[in-house]
């Protein structure tokens, strides 16, 4: 069970790797919003500053998440808004599921929101009857295939158009073979449409909640989240935690942030404020902790928390690109992902810290500096040190360290190498190998540097 | 100035040509270089891979060797960030703290301290230089792609100064080889594929030689680029810097 969780990424990688084509369709349309972002970015003299800005706010956050908290609810309750907290997912899926039922309700459109992703509503809220439609184009397209979410903004970036047209054909009658995407767009405006039309509630995410005046900004490019808010009866928002900024003025920050990082654009299409229902209707908030207070409390992992989904770090992660999102088995993918989720089970994702060559570009790309690959190594520590390792690996490492800490044994284990690699290629050049499957070993040269040293310097021509 | 050379262990046994290219080019420039015996490696595959709670043998071996020198070099910018970073001694940490801020890449001590102006060194070919993410992440070796800030390269800067050198561009200026550690074995899917998508980039710009900071990023490509029976070699930025390469 343990081994299995370990190598859970590798092997799901290595399927993803079976089809080289979508491998370097998947890397290099990932890699293209890498390079809109920093084309956008270098228009920005005064980039890295904001940058430092946007993590200083958060930083702020983070250290007065409490009172800041509080300051929200106070005015969101003061605008008229339903606050309601949620301890963790569970408590979060109840409180939507009475919110539907004391209204009615059966049918619920949703808009991207990566926090119910996180608490599995929909599967949740199906399990008591209810439907919910993903109103987000990507989401929607997502669900239709029965899948999550390879991408926080890009959700069905694993999928080609013609998979896409496929999908449409089996479940929204489109012409069989029919994968142009302007006419699959439109036929989504028009399945959605109905949908919006005649859905009493609507489920969206926040993107920013700000604490001085109790309002909160969902960020979209299809507007689908305003549709589905502003035409229901029931608006639910919601957000974890740490969505909170301290005031306004620091929106300018982060939109300016925002979506210069994820995608390259220098603002979402739409950044809809929400403040108070409509005369006649409900808007309701639910702050969901699920594991970020304990997050917090990790000195080392706190600064996770500072993430505004944006997906730069996936965007230029070269294992992602390649290894695509599902490969990660968790609501949140890629390097950001892979510090947030030992956090909520470190058994469970103990494999996701591994799945990185800790190159840095992460934390270079964040728009709000998390020290991601320096996270990714400390979680690597942690879960070691918590007994989520295998046997194997563990006796391995205690060989290397004996070997590594005496220089005796050093030199022996060396020559013994080197020896297996010229006189018998054989034991090392096979498939159990790892390095071997698509790599040749080096050529073993016919001294070390060590042995040359001491036949070619003075002092040092004593015995090896 | 007495120079404590740092080689690490798979340089050691698998490339002694770039351990040597670095000793000889230290020692061209006034250096008085010695190697001391009894090393072994940093530690780095064991923390890397979670067990740094295992290093201290590795760490104390590190200090016995080392302490006494002006400066340590390594042909590695992987290595000498994790001492760097990592290096500890909880019976002596102001002495570990000391040996770690004493450790230098090569080519940032030979811009940095050493402040190399020019080289009597030829290479005629067209070569690719992989940026390793350790040395230019790091330790700031060169400037990454991702920030809003200016250009440049130590590196480069002294590969400029190596006549008939042609610097192929690339199209991915620095992005990781894959090589990353246990990461090429535990992740050998991915890692390989990183490894031929940057092994491609080279080749399609017309690199004879791909050249780099890092050992272990070279062995990881050479590896691939033997496979694909290329022409194409690894060399390490010594072996160009100290002008006695085969050309």
């Amino acid at each position: 069970m343990m081994m299995k969780t370990e190598a859970e990424h590798a092997e799901l990688a290595q399927d993803f790797n079976k089809d080289e084509e979508r491998v370097n369709w998947h890397d290099e349309t990932l890699w293209w919003l890498r390079q809109k972002r920093d084309r956008i970015a270098h228009q920005i003299p005064e980039w890295e500053q904001l940058r430092e800005t946007a993590s200083t706010i958060k930083g702020n956050v983070l250290s007065n998440l409490s009172a800041y908290l509080t300051q929200f609810e106070e005015k969101a309750i003061a605008n008229g808004v339903t606050v309601h907290w949620a301890a963790d997912g569970a408590e979060h899926n109840n409180i939507v599921l009475e919110i539907l039922k004391s209204h009615g309700v059966t049918r619920m459109v949703k808009s991207k929101s990566m926090l119910t992703e996180e608490c599995h509503l929909n599967e949740f809220l199906e399990q008591q009857g209810l439907e919910v439609i993903d109103s987000d184009l990507g989401e929607r397209i997502v669900q239709l295939a029965k899948e999550a979410p390879s991408h926080i903004v890009l959700p069905c970036i694993h999928k080609k158009k013609e998979e896409i047209g496929e999908l449409f054909h089996q479940y929204l009658g489109t012409p069989e073979g029919n994968a142009d995407p302007q006419f699959l767009t439109e036929t989504a405006r028009q399945h959605l449409r109905e949908v919006f039309l005649t859905r009493k509630a609507a489920l969206t995410g926040v993107n920013f909640a700000i604490a001085e005046t109790g309002e909160f900004v969902v960020c979209t490019n299809e507007g689908n989240a305003d549709m589905g808010a502003h035409l229901a009866d029931v608006h639910i928002a919601s957000m974890g935690i740490e969505k909170i900024i301290p005031e306004r003025k620091h929106l300018g920050v982060f939109l300016r942030l925002l979506t210069r990082s994820a995608t390259g654009q220098p603002i979402t299409t739409y950044s809809s404020h929400f403040m108070k229902p409509n005369p006649g209707k409900e808007m309701h908030i639910v702050i969901v902790d699920n594991g970020r207070s304990v997050q917090l409390g990790r000195a080392d992992f706190r600064n996770s928390l500072k993430c505004i989904r944006c997906g730069a770090c996936m965007n230029t992660c070269p294992v992602y690109r390649r290894s695509g999102g599902h490969s990660y088995h968790t609501a949140i993918a890629g390097p950001i992902g892979s510090i947030l989720a030992p956090n909520l089970d470190m058994k469970e994702y103990a494999d996701l810290p591994f799945a990185s060559t800790l190159c840095g570009s992460c934390s270079n790309v964040c728009p709000v500096k998390i020290d991601i690959h320096t996270q990714l190594y400390k979680w690597r520590q942690m879960i070691v040190q918590n007994g989520y390792t295998t046997t194997t690996k563990k006796t391995g490492m205690k060989i290397m360290n004996t070997v590594l800490s005496s220089p005796g044994a050093y030199r022996l284990g060396g020559k013994a190498g080197r020896a297996v690699l010229k006189y018998a290629p054989f034991m090392v050049n096979n498939k159990l190998n790892p390095w071997y499957k698509q790599r040749d070993m080096p050529n073993p040269p016919k001294e070390s540097f060590g042995e040359w040293y001491s036949k070619n310097k003075g002092e040092g021509k004593d015995k090896a | 100035m007495k120079v404590g050379l740092f080689i690490p262990c798979y340089v050691d046994q698998f490339y002694p040509g770039a351990a040597i290219a670095t000793m000889q080019l230290l020692e061209k420039l006034g250096v008085e270089v010695v190697y001391p015996k009894n090393q072994t490696c940093c530690g780095q595959p064991m923390a890397n891979s979670g067990f740094e709670h295992l290093t201290g043998g590795c760490n104390s071996l590190f200090i016995t060797n080392f302490s006494e020198f002006d400066y340590i070099v390594a042909p590695s910018g992987s290595c000498v960030l994790h001492i760097r970073e990592h290096l500890h001694d909880d019976a002596n940490p102001q002495l570990a703290s000391e040996v770690a801020s004493k450790v230098y890449e090569l080519t940032s001590f030979l811009v940095d301290v050493l402040k190399v102006k020019d080289l009597s060194a030829r290479f005629p070919h067209r070569v690719g230089m992989h940026q390793s993410c350790h040395g230019q992440r790091g330790l700031h070796l060169s400037q990454m792609s991702e920030l809003v800030a200016p250009e440049f390269s130590k590196p480069g800067y002294l590969l400029n100064m190596v006549k008939d050198i042609e610097l192929i561009p690339l199209s991915r200026v620095d992005e990781c080889c894959g090589f990353g550690g246990t990461f090429c074995v535990a992740e050998e899917a991915v890692s390989v594929k990183m490894g031929k998508d940057r092994v491609a980039d080279h080749l399609q710009h017309g690199a004879e030689y791909i050249t780099g900071v890092d050992m272990s990023c070279l062995m990881h490509m050479e590896g691939i680029l033997h496979r694909q029976q290329s022409k194409v070699k690894v060399i390490h930025i010594a072996e160009i810097l100290n002008g006695q390469a085969e050309l």
